[in-house]
């Protein structure tokens, strides 16, 4: 027994100890594959969220184009004036009153072959709980009950103040819900996990309930029947998203436009009208602020609550109340003290006139300086100066635009066209009511103090712990909840908790890339989550899979951006290859990538994904971007820089197209096209012929009457990722101008 | 001559190295402040191809952690130590048939009949590698 049993003993500590050590290095190398799972995880998210803010700066950068284009264009041609005043109609013609009338739906017939739901007004609970399982049948409101509803929103919306009040004394409980971006499937499954809406059950939607989903008009629907049927609990704020120009590029217009044909132009209509009259904020019990993205140092909740809303019609694009000279220098002297610690946001109209030399004077410039500028005026230190510095550089940048352009130098003077300015005078918001307005639509949190422009954004500012908490303690509120941007978990605190941010649609970028949330307050206001990912498919993945098909989503649309910037890239690793060898080491690679690109991604850890073959750490970079074309070419005889500079201008292309087609009718002609396609490029420095794009959009036209339709420009280059949607395109007859109500069949429009 | 000519690569080779850890540290850096949360040091150090065991790491740990701890590491402090880590090649992660040897010996009997391209695919799914952790 005894010796035995000591080597026994013995025996088994050994084997005890060699378990261990086997476990603890099993250990060490499952920490590391999930580590580097975790990293492939935070990179995919860097790069959709850094090429969707791209996107957005893009948009802005486009409208300031225009606006700018507007402010200060003199056309030399009754033409040209016409054609660019007809892409800006935002004033309320004479027409539009006819459009309160409620003639406007009720002249439309519902045919008996109808099988999808039917309203009547006033709304029931019950309409609105049936509209919900309509829609979650797939069924389509028909046009006549889509006005009728939203002249009937309207209605209800334009007695609401700016910042609607809700208690708990009177809800038990508030739910909030964040951006849904036209994913019908989180809404329903929202209603299913949370309860239908009630006077018991109150909701605040807070924005961003369009735009990139494909059931944006349902989502509004739906949303605005609960706002009708209980005004008192449901209520909703206003969203950067809920802006007619950001729909134009995020596909809300067109969305609109394909699946209510024929009333589509008259539902957008009223929509823009809509949107600006929803209220901007909501606060709970005195005590929780609820606003879409965020707040800055100069919020001014008072100012908010008085402005009249209904002018802001987009945060977009600014058309400010034209102030006197005297008025504007003294505005301007307090602005700048104001502002000191706080750079002037580039896109705000009269930071971007200003030079960042200031021009040095000349006798010919100052030969100019006579005209009248519609510069907005309000900064200066010195306004004579600047003013005159500014109009300087405005002639300059207007006539290298014409230049380029084509069009012929205008030797006079000619005043930009009015516009029944003096009507519009009382219609217009001052340049602080539209600032503050963009400051809560579109800020987001950083987390350092202080307060700056958000640049990636192109528009609101970024706003620190200390901004938060002069704000909280200045209405005496407890936190902040806004939306606005994506999380991975769908919710997210920041500010030491002040500021909560809760965003409603889920697999946002892809299937698997995010949860959504929604939180609920009851009357101790302690927030309450409550996460959801509104696809079983996700379920079965194991978190491997998951993260490898984000992964692959992401990278996709990489390549694609590295493909659109191909020539430029030539160029920087050209200059990485002085000798000529036709290689760079992939260090150099990584730096070339970057300065082309400017998104802030962490290359390195991506070049294994994106260059397949390299030898001894270098690159064949020719060959590589050949590879990156291949992808891409559909069409042999389209040389690849034209495809190239389509894929890189693509959303604008296709917003550039929305624009000009004023009517919504889905056709441009040629003469437009060129037309705007000559200004934008010279604008945007594109270096591409201008009888290169035309004939291309020649080819185009195929029945050559002069006219391009636009989903079939952008079909054709594979420039839109999925065509008018399924079914849609047998569906229904390919309109023609003419609004012929024949060709409308059951259970459409 | 050939001396100037290794410290130059060695520079480079250091420079490259700056560069790749900084882009690691970079992910994890929320408020592009130059700090990240000490509990995402154990990712970043691994996804730079090191494989510390648990005690190492927490070694590692101490050598960039502030005097006093604030639960955020420096990117000035982390730096130099990974550089000098990612030189001597410390922390390699071990080769797969140790790793195999090592399940072995946790499944002696092999009551699940583990054969070497069943192990493989554990590797990589996770729910079955994770069962396998509770340890």
């Amino acid at each position: 027994m005894g010796s035995g049993s000591s080597t026994q003993h013995h025996f088994a500590f050994q084997n005890a100890e060699k378990a261990f050590k086997a476990a603890a290095l099993i250990q060490r190398w499952y920490r590391r594959y999930v580590a580097r799972l975790e990293m492939r995880r935070h990179c995919t998210w860097s790069i959709f969220q850094s090429i969707e803010y791209a996107g957005q700066q893009d948009q802005v950068k486009l409208h300031n184009f225009f606006s700018y284009l507007v402010d200060h264009f003199t056309p030399s041609s009754h033409n040209e004036r016409d054609f660019l005043n007809r892409m800006f109609t935002e004033e309320r013609s004479p027409q539009d009153s006819e459009m309160e009338k409620s003639s406007d739906y009720e002249s439309i017939e519902v045919p008996d072959s109808y099988t999808g739901p039917r309203l009547s007004f006033p709304l029931l609970p019950d309409h609105a709980t049936a509209l919900v399982e309509a829609f979650r049948l797939k069924q389509r409101l028909h046009a006549r009950y889509v006005l009728n509803l939203l002249h009937e929103a309207r209605r209800h919306l334009v007695q609401l103040p700016n910042i609607s009040r809700l208690s708990t004394c009177y809800s038990e409980e508030i739910t909030v819900c964040g951006d849904l971006h036209g994913q019908l499937d989180d809404l329903i499954f929202i209603f299913y996990k949370n309860g239908l809406p009630s006077p018991e059950r109150a909701y605040v939607f807070n924005g961003d309930f369009v735009d990139r989903g494909k059931d944006s008009i349902e989502i509004l629907m739906i949303l605005f029947a609960f706002m009708l049927v209980y005004p008192k609990e449901f209520h909703l704020n206003r969203g950067n998203h809920e802006d007619h120009m950001v729909n134009l590029r995020y596909g809300f217009t067109k969305e609109v436009m394909q699946k209510y044909k024929i009333h589509g132009k008259k539902i957008l209509k009223i929509l823009q009208d809509v949107f600006c009259l929803l209220p901007l904020a909501t606060l709970v019990d005195e005590k929780v602020l609820i606003l879409h993205g965020g707040v800055s140092d100069t919020t001014d909740l008072e100012l908010l609550a008085k402005l009249d809303r209904h002018k802001i019609v987009s945060t977009l694009r600014c058309k400010t109340r034209k102030e006197n000279k005297k008025q504007a220098e003294e505005k301007g002297k307090n602005n700048q003290m104001s502002s000191a610690g706080r750079p002037s946001p580039w896109f705000l109209p009269q930071s971007r006139s200003l030079p960042s030399s200031p021009l040095h004077p000349s006798a010919h410039k100052a030969a100019r300086a006579g005209r009248s500028s519609s510069v907005p005026c309000s900064i200066a230190p010195d306004p004579k100066e600047l003013s005159r510095q500014v109009r300087r550089s405005v002639d300059l940048e207007l006539e290298r635009c014409r230049r380029q352009a084509g069009f012929p130098a205008i030797e006079e003077k000619e005043e930009p066209v009015p516009s029944a300015s003096e009507a519009e005078e009382r219609l217009e918001p001052t340049q602080e009511e539209w600032r503050q307005v963009v400051d809560i639509l579109w800020s987001d949190p950083m987390a350092q103090e202080g307060c700056k422009a958000n640049t990636v954004r192109g528009g609101g500012c970024y706003f620190g712990p200390n901004v938060t908490e002069r704000l909280l303690q200045k209405y005496s509120l407890q936190f902040l909840i806004r939306s606005h941007e994506c999380k991975p978990e769908g919710y997210e605190f920041c500010h030491n908790r002040k500021v909560l941010t809760i965003f409603s649609a889920s697999n946002y970028y892809e299937v698997g890339s995010n949860r959504g949330a929604y939180v609920k307050l009851g009357p101790a206001l302690t927030p309450h989550i409550v996460q959801f990912q509104a696809n079983k498919a996700t379920h079965k993945l194991t978190m491997r899979q998951r993260i490898s098909r984000v992964e692959a989503s992401a990278l996709r649309a990489l390549r694609e951006k590295l493909f659109a910037h191909s020539s430029d890239l030539l160029v920087e690793f050209k200059k990485h290859d002085k000798d000529k060898t036709g290689l760079v080491t992939l260090s150099d690679w990584a730096a070339a990538v970057e300065s082309v690109l400017h998104l802030g991604l962490p290359w390195r850890m991506l070049r294994p994904q994106l260059v397949n073959s390299s030898t001894d750490n270098m690159l064949e970079y020719k060959s590589w971007l050949e590879n990156l074309a291949k992808e891409k070419l559909s069409h042999e005889n389209i040389q690849s820089s034209l495809l190239e500079t389509l894929y890189r201008n693509r959303s604008n292309l296709e917003t550039i197209f929305r624009i000009i087609d004023s009517d919504h009718s889905g056709f441009i002609s040629l003469d437009e096209f060129r037309q705007t396609w000559k200004l934008f490029s010279s604008h945007m420095n594109i270096d591409i012929t201008d009888d290169c794009i035309c004939d291309l959009a020649r080819s185009i036209d195929f029945n050559k009457d002069g006219h391009i339709d636009i989903n079939e420009f952008l079909e054709a280059f594979r420039l839109v990722e999925q065509s008018c949607s399924e079914g849609d395109a047998s569906d229904c007859p390919r309109t023609t101008n003419t609004n012929s109500s024949a060709c409308s069949s059951p259970g459409a429009h | 001559m050939a001396d100037e000519r290794d410290r130059e690569s060695t520079e480079i080779a250091v420079a490259e190295l700056h560069k790749k850890i900084k882009e690691a540290f970079e992910v994890f850096d929320q408020e592009s402040n130059n700090t990240v949360d000490v509990r995402e040091i154990g990712t970043i150090i691994r996804s730079l191809g090191c494989c510390p065991s648990e005690g190492e790491l927490h070694d590692l740990i101490a050598e960039v952690e502030e005097e006093e701890p604030t639960g955020y590491i420096r990117y000035e402090k982390f730096l130099p130590v990974m550089t000098e880590v990612l030189l001597e090649r410390r922390y390699r992660p071990i080769p797969e048939d140790i790793l195999l040897r090592a399940f072995e010996v946790l499944d002696p009997a092999k009551r699940g009949f583990l054969s070497k391209e069943e192990l493989i695919k554990y590797m990589t799914e996770e729910d079955r590698f994770c069962g396998l952790l509770e340890l």
